[in-house]
């Protein structure tokens, strides 16, 4: 743990007992994220990146079983009682999710959501918790907050009702927010915004902050640090720059490879990866990533690669044939 | 509302869209989903249609093949109307035309094994023969990379969307149509899936000389398929142009905007700070004169007063603006 460590995920397993068997959707994972930073997690759908941020948050299925250590701000979360936990979520661990109506309640109007969070964990007084919520709304470009107290979610589009979710989450001056893909329900123009907002935000209130995305693209310009997830782990962290520029994994070279360039002239074709993720209720024995790598060879379908330093600092990778000098972003 | 030239120049269109208007009754109200749009798709050609959600892409799509019925206008297929076309006839034509949704999963019968859903076409249009049906359902499963014995049998649930989507393809190419809709083909869609299925619309379209109209709201998904690119907004067409050229030298406001709201992989590229430009008005009542001018950063007086047509501002591309951006 370095100095200034807010989060510190040590070796988590999350393990959920399924009909088809164990299903191991988060396989020792080790993460920090330093106060006031920004963390990207990138990958695929069913990689495990959902159950990372609830192992996070405590907020796990019930059947499902977690091993390892989360610690937030000095202290361990695997320890705390409900109690503490929920008002550690409300006031210093906020969480914004895909879909906003997870968050929202739809019986409840904007105001009644954001002044009770506000009286529960600052314990203002109406008048003072009224104004707050204004200020917030506003805040998250809401135009006539004063009004949209008195709305209830379904009379607000998407992307106002993710403002309203980020609101919240904000309202409490969290340490930590989590985004799990904030914007992917969105459209262009509203997830650009939105990211803006989230960016804004978390350089004025130094708040640290993970982002979740299936999108390289979400994250390029926007964090400090990403770390890619394949079957259930971090197969490689980096510096940002360093990740698009100096990849050694890959897993993440075909990743970016894959995506369609908005340079490159039209029908061309994309270096798409073969096949799909393994099912992760029947790990494989070597590098998950063997079946569609092609770099593997015969070490990589009978061992795991585990993460390992790379030489710049802070960069990490799981593979036995690490790429030397990446093509870099615009291949 | 006057139109002036076609849109799209085009020596041999397949399709000819004209002034087409689509609306639904929502209660007393009426939402305007497309009004008054007019293009053209040469034979050959992939036409690429963008703009956020709600702006009435699939109902214009859907009003193309006759799924919903237009209130006026009217689309030319290889030179015979098709609004104008009812019973037999139509259900004919339907067999040159396929559209592929964005859900795949939701879009195939999960009580049928997948054999049947791609005979059920052929059936439909009258191909009697099994033997012939099943040779047809076979090609179309091999020619998407899917093992015809390994398939058939199976039921959707079984496959993964990626799958799903081939098989809906497979469904789409067994008639062997002339033309597809593709409505969103991959954005349920994971990155390295995405980019298999758009590798195999290309192979397809190249193969059996598909012409296709090509919907998405990722512009870098719809700019690597696409010959050209139709911008729509609010149930207008905003501008429409060569892919690259309309990428690279942007004629309307909101274009612009969509391009510069694309997230770049490059960590260098630094985003730049989107102006809190709102969001899109209603379509029960849209602005009047030009739709976008309640986030457009150049609307004046006149783009209140007065619609405005789609022009020639270079060439092959066509912009509805009052002050174009070139
Ligand atoms: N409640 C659950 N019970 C059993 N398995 C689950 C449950 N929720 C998720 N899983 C499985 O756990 C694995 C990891 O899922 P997770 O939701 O974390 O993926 P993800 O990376 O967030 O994917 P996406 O990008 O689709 O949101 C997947 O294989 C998924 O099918
Ligand atoms: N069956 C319907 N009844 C009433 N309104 C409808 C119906 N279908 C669509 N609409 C409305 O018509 C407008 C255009 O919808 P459409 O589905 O064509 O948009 P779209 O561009 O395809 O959006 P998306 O990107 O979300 O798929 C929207 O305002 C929508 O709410
Ligand atoms: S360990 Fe082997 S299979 Fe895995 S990513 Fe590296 S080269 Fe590919
Ligand atoms: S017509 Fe006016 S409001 Fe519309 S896009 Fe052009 S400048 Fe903007
Ligand atoms: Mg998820
Ligand atoms: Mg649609």
């Amino acid at each position: 743990m370095t100095e200034g460590t807010l989060l510190s995920v040590e070796d988590v397993i999350v393990d959920l007992p399924t009909p088809r068997g164990n299903l191991r959707a988060v396989d020792r994972v080790d993460l920090t994220v330093g106060a006031g930073r920004t963390l990207g997690v990138v990958g695929e759908s069913g990689c495990g990146k959902t159950m990372l941020s609830r192992a996070i948050l405590q907020l796990l299925p019930k059947k499902a079983k977690l091993s390892g250590r989360v610690m937030f701000d000095g202290q361990d979360l695997l320890q705390l009682s409900p109690e503490r936990l929920r008002k550690l979520r409300g006031r210093s661990l906020a969480v914004v999710f895909q879909d906003p109506m997870t968050s929202l309640n739809p019986v409840l109007t904007i105001g009644t959501q954001l002044i009770e969070t506000l009286q529960e964990h600052l314990e203002l007084d109406m008048r003072a918790a009224t104004k707050r919520s204004v200020e917030l709304l506003a805040a998250v470009g809401i135009p006539a907050p004063e009004q949209r107290l008195m709305q209830y979610p379904h009379q607000l589009s998407g992307g106002m009702r993710q403002r309203v979710a980020i609101a919240i989450a904000l309202s409490c001056e969290p340490k930590l927010l989590i985004a799990d893909e904030p914007t992917t329900a969105l459209d262009v123009t509203i997830q650009a915004q939105i990211l803006d907002l989230l960016a804004r935000e978390q350089r004025r209130r130094h708040m640290a902050m993970i982002i979740i995305t299936h999108d390289l693209g979400v994250v390029a310009g926007r964090t400090d640090e990403v770390a890619v997830m394949y079957a259930g782990r971090v197969v490689e962290r980096a510096p940002t720059p360093a990740l698009f520029k100096k990849m050694r994994m890959p897993y993440t070279e075909a990743l970016l490879a894959a995506l369609p360039k908005i340079d490159a002239a039209p029908h061309t074709p994309l270096p798409a990866i073969s096949g799909r993720p393994p099912d992760p209720t029947r790990p494989l024995k070597g590098c998950s990533f063997a079946p569609r790598c092609r770099y593997a060879w015969a070490q990589c379908q009978v061992e795991k690669p585990r993460l390992e330093e790379a030489d710049s600092p802070g960069h990490q990778f799981a593979c036995f044939r690490p790429i030397g000098i990446s093509a870099g972003a615009g291949a | 509302m006057m139109q002036q030239a076609s849109p799209a120049v085009s020596s041999d269109p397949l399709l000819d869209v004209d002034n087409l208007v689509v609306e639904y009754p929502v209660g007393n109200k009426i939402v305007h989903a497309v009004s008054g749009v007019s293009l053209q798709i040469a034979r050959g050609e992939t036409l690429g249609l963008v703009g956020e959600s709600g702006c009435g892409k699939s109902t214009l799509g859907r009003a193309v093949l006759q799924l919903r019925r237009p209130v006026s206008g009217r689309v030319l297929f290889d030179g015979q109307d098709l609004t104008a076309m009812q019973g037999d006839t139509l259900r004919l034509m339907r067999q040159r035309v396929q559209l592929i949704f964005q859900d795949p999963i939701a879009s195939l019968n999960p009580r049928r094994r997948i054999g049947d859903i791609i005979a059920e076409p052929l059936i439909i249009s009258g191909v009697k023969d099994a033997a012939k049906r099943q040779r047809l359902v076979d090609e179309a499963l091999s020619a998407v990379g899917l093992d015809p014995a390994l398939v058939v049998g199976r039921l959707p649930h079984e496959f993964s969307g990626g799958q799903c989507q081939r098989i809906c393809i497979a469904r789409a190419l067994v008639l062997n149509p002339e033309f597809i809709v593709c409505d969103e083909p991959v954005s349920a869609l994971d990155v390295s899936i995405r980019a298999q299925i758009l590798n195999l619309l290309e192979e397809m379209k190249a193969r059996y000389g598909l012409t296709l109209l090509f919907i998405a709201h990722d512009l870098a998904v719809v700019k690597a398929v696409s010959d050209r690119v139709a911008v729509m907004y609010l149930g207008r067409l905003c501008e429409v142009g060569p892919s690259e050229q309309l990428f690279a030298k942007p004629a309307h406001p909101y274009t612009a905007l969509l391009i510069e709201a694309i997230p770049v992989p490059d960590p260098d590229v630094r985003p730049a700070e989107t102006v809190p430009v709102g969001e899109p008005p209603s379509p029960i009542s849209p602005p009047s004169g030009c739709r976008f001018r309640t986030r457009c950063p150049r609307a004046d007086q006149r783009c209140s007063d007065e619609v405005p047509e789609l022009r020639a501002v270079a060439s092959g591309q066509f912009v509805a603006c009052h002050h174009p951006l070139i």
